[in-house]
């Protein structure tokens, strides 16, 4: 066997192990640890006094994992003509996929162009780089809720604003950042015996930026995607929470934890479908990446 | 190997290739309190139609910024440059000369073939065949079989031969060489030596080379161009003679004339007061 | 032969003199941001914006003003899971790299979930964990924050523990120190730097986690649930002082873990 091969399986092996083990410790604490929790410093007598530091071990707290696979399987509702569990998730994750998406193309030709314009005008680049930075660094996220509040009362002409617009316009904000930074940091990449061979060559703006800054830029533009598509998820889950758009997987996370005490298996659902909302599109995007590899053989050969 | 070239209307081969006139260049201090840096004083230079002029001189003597001049990458304070007659930037900007530098400069997603074509992708001329005119270019600087490969698949010495070839890819009568050679191991470098000269001969390009080394110089030169530094100058323009083994061979490199050469370069760089044979005064 | 004549790089940045760096460089984002709040205030006033898509900075910052008692405290409460999580993290973060750094086979069993928590928003498990811990209970939270910073410190701390020169190695085989001892010795100095990298690439994630753990569910103490309050109620202006609140505080977390990063790596080669 090939040393390659060898360590492939061995990666895998240990992968599965490291995952199958997270399940031995649930299971485990599940049948272990106390069954009302631990709490730190309760008042006798006082329910809910306290921190309570480890959770409790019920079927309502913690079902089953075997519960919540056979639950997927089981109809949405007691009726049995509903449609599965998991069909039902994965139409919502769909959904939020198809918005993500688009959140995500917003953001990357948002983030572009703003790249480009720094790379172009300096001024620009030193007025507009250390906010962009600074934006990272704090919690754009909480414009949310606010965004919730466009849905259905913008029109302009025949278009209206749709709710699913808002949850795309905060996907793409989260996006965006990542991209114009990486993108920069990109654009500005080649060396100087690179600029001045394009100059020697008479070469334009415009045909530098597409013939040399561009492709230089794309090592630096894929992991820039990686973390810009996990941005858009996250902004389309919690923006789907926080607008209120029925439908999508986030939206189905809230609904679903109202059953807690009647159906505690179902509420893991939409969760598990979210976890695999975000593996779908970091899927996509390394696909995405994978005709750009061209691109990055010096990076890729070391 | 022949590769057969055709003589461009477009020059007019009486001009001068490139002419130098009073050109000075100051960098003004990064730091506050540094003192700015005159990287080239009043230097003039004239390169005639087909002449190899090598640049030579210590770190910092300015023979790159006096290149970079020419080429129109940076620009003269005082002075003024010009090339076949036209302004530097025309120059440029009509693509009239081929430039390689220390580092090969290839663009690593290109293959050796797409960096070649570079150039004639650049600024398309009407009924060029751009794949024909790239396979005579590989030949001529003798990658044949490397014309699919990536630069990261080259050796040092093949990748500057890939930068050589797309210096010449617009067939130009000047070739701007900032040591092209100087990232390479010494056989390597004689061998490229060789080609370069066989190179011009079948193009009648004139050429500004920039060098550290004398025996580069005096190998490949008509005329070697001693600069002195701080502020930069020309100090000596030593004239070689050519005479002997035929021009490129490295015979040459035996020739006494040869050592004679670089014994008068060398007294040129090092202050040699006592001019030696063939040594133009200034 | 000697090296290649440093040629200076084409363009020369126009110096502005008599201005001292810091203030050059802050300057041009600073004016940008006044003219940007300039220009949205006159919008919203010339214009008629209404207040549910845009209020008026003037009327953001009254109300900020206004609000500032209750703005601090919901910061507190975010704040607090913030860096409650963001430190058991850094604790199990840490010891884990060292684990994974030592053992192949831990560093396989890791791998595929460092991965997965990379890419999966883990704000969406905080209902289940409002179910195991309680809706009262902010300890949910903490364990979001926990998670979500896990990777970034976690990264950080494994490629830390591996940068151990082969010198040092050598002089600790050389001393006969093994084990504990060896890690103690050199092995945790030279990755600390790079374990306040992590802590200060995760710090504005260990706020918004926080944060956005709030939008679902759990005690209405934090600065999310009040900036959820605030827009339910039409109170749009107040939910944007708290949005401002939110982003100082994530500034104050960013600068905090900044200046810490700047103490524990001086003298030390920069990550």
């Amino acid at each position: 066997m090939s040393t390659r091969s060898r360590s492939l399986l061995f990666s895998s092996a240990t992968g599965i192990a490291g995952v199958a083990l997270l399940a031995v410790l649930w299971e485990g604490y599940k049948a272990l640890g106390p069954a009302e929790g631990l709490r730190i410093g309760a008042v006798e007598g006082e329910r809910g006094s306290g921190v309570m530091v480890l959770p409790r071990t019920d079927d309502v707290a913690m079902p089953h994992l075997i519960d919540m696979l056979v639950r997927l399987l089981e109809p949405v509702s007691s009726s049995a003509a509903d449609t599965p569990l998991w069909l039902a998730v994965v139409q919502a994750a769909s959904l939020s996929l198809g918005i993500a998406l688009c959140g995500l193309a917003i953001g990357l030709v948002v983030g572009t162009v703003l790249a480009v314009a720094m790379q172009r005008v300096r001024i620009v680049e030193s007025a507009v780089l250390p906010l962009v930075i600074l934006s990272q660094t704090v919690p754009l996220i909480a414009l949310a809720p606010l965004v919730r509040s466009w849905g259905a009362r913008i029109e302009i002409g025949e278009f209206e604003w749709q709710n699913w617009m808002s949850v795309a316009v905060i996907a793409a904000y989260l996006a965006f950042f990542p991209i114009a930074v990486g993108m920069l940091r990109g654009l500005q990449s080649p060396s100087a015996v690179d600029v001045e061979l394009m100059d020697s060559l008479a070469s334009g703006w415009w045909s530098t930026l597409v013939r040399l800054r561009l492709p230089a830029a794309v090592p630096y533009l894929v992991p820039a995607l990686k973390l810009a598509g996990a941005s858009a998820v996250v902004g389309t889950v919690v923006a789907e929470v926080s607008v209120g758009l029925p439908g999508g997987i986030g939206r189905m996370i809230m609904e679903f934890a109202g059953f807690v005490s009647s159906d505690p298996a179902k509420v893991w659902a939409p969760i598990t479908g979210a976890l695999l909302l975000g593996l779908v599109v970091a899927g996509l995007v390394a696909l995405a990446g994978l005709p750009l590899n061209r691109f990055r053989r010096t990076e890729l050969a070391s | 190997m022949t590769i057969i070239i055709d003589t461009p209307e477009r020059l007019d081969t009486t001009t001068d290739a490139v002419s130098v006139d009073g050109v000075t260049r100051i960098f003004s201090a990064r730091k506050r309190g540094a003192a700015d840096v005159v990287a080239l004083s009043d230097v003039s230079l004239t390169v005639h139609a087909g002449e190899f002029v090598s640049l030579i001189g210590p770190s910092g003597c300015g023979k790159s910024t006096l290149l970079r001049q020419i080429a129109d990458l940076d620009q003269p304070d005082a002075g003024s440059v010009s090339v076949f007659g036209k302004t530097a930037r025309r120059a440029r900007l009509d693509q009239d000369y081929g430039i390689a530098f220390q580092q090969a400069g290839l663009l690593p997603w290109r293959t050796v073939s797409q960096n070649i074509a570079l150039p004639l992708q650049m600024h398309r001329e009407r009924g060029l065949d751009v794949a024909a005119r790239v396979r005579e270019l590989i030949e001529l600087v003798g990658l044949g079989d490397f014309a699919d490969r990536y630069p990261d698949q080259l050796s040092g010495g093949m990748q500057q031969r890939v930068a050589i070839a797309r210096s010449l890819a617009r067939n130009p009568k000047l070739l701007l060489m900032d040591e092209p050679f100087g990232a390479l191991d010494e056989m390597t470098r004689e061998r490229m030596q060789s080609e370069l000269l066989r190179i011009c001969g079948e193009t009648g390009a004139a050429v500004v080379f920039v060098t550290h080394s004398i025996p580069e110089a005096v190998f490949l030169s008509h005329r070697v161009v001693v600069m002195s530094p701080r502020p930069g100058r020309v100090k000596e323009v030593v004239v070689m003679e050519r005479a002997g083994a035929p021009v490129g061979s490295d015979a040459v490199r035996d020739d006494a004339a040869f050592f004679r050469g670089v014994t008068a370069v060398r007294e040129a760089l090092h202050d040699g007061a006592a001019a030696g044979q063939g040594v133009e005064n200034r | 032969m000697t090296a290649a004549t440093a040629v200076p790089s084409a363009p020369v940045v126009a110096r502005r003199r008599g201005l001292p760096p810091a203030l050059a460089s802050a300057l041009p984002p600073l004016v940008l941001v006044v003219v940007a709040l300039l220009l949205w205030e006159l919008a919203v006033r010339a214009l008629e914006i209404p207040a549910f898509l845009l209020p008026a900075p003037s009327a953001i910052g009254a109300e900020f003003a206004r609000l500032t008692p209750q703005i601090v405290e919901a910061s507190v409460a975010t704040g607090t899971n913030a860096l409650l999580g963001l430190v058991i993290s850094a604790v199990v973060a840490v010891l884990l790299a060292i684990a994974a750094s030592g053992a192949r086979v831990v560093d396989g069993m890791l791998a595929p979930v460092v991965v997965a928590l990379a890419v999966v928003p883990i704000a969406a498990v905080a209902p289940v964990f409002y179910i195991m811990f309680g809706s009262s209970s902010e300890t949910g939270r903490v364990i979001v924050v926990a998670i979500a910073v896990f990777v970034p410190v976690f990264v950080n701390a494994l490629r830390g523990l591996r940068q151990v020169s082969p010198v040092h190695r050598e002089l600790l085989r050389a001393l006969n120190i093994t084990g504990w001892r060896a890690v103690r010795t050199v092995t945790v100095p030279t990755a600390l730097p790079f374990v306040f990298t992590g802590l200060r690439q995760a710090s504005s994630l260990a706020v918004i986690s926080a944060l956005v753990s709030e939008y679902f569910g759990g005690p209405k103490t934090g600065i999310g649930s009040q900036i959820t309050t605030a827009a339910s109620g039409s109170n749009y202006a107040q939910a944007w002082a708290f949005v401002l609140g939110a982003i100082v505080t994530g500034l104050a977390f960013y600068l905090v873990t900044l200046a810490l990063e700047r103490v524990v790596s001086r003298h030390r080669p920069s990550p």
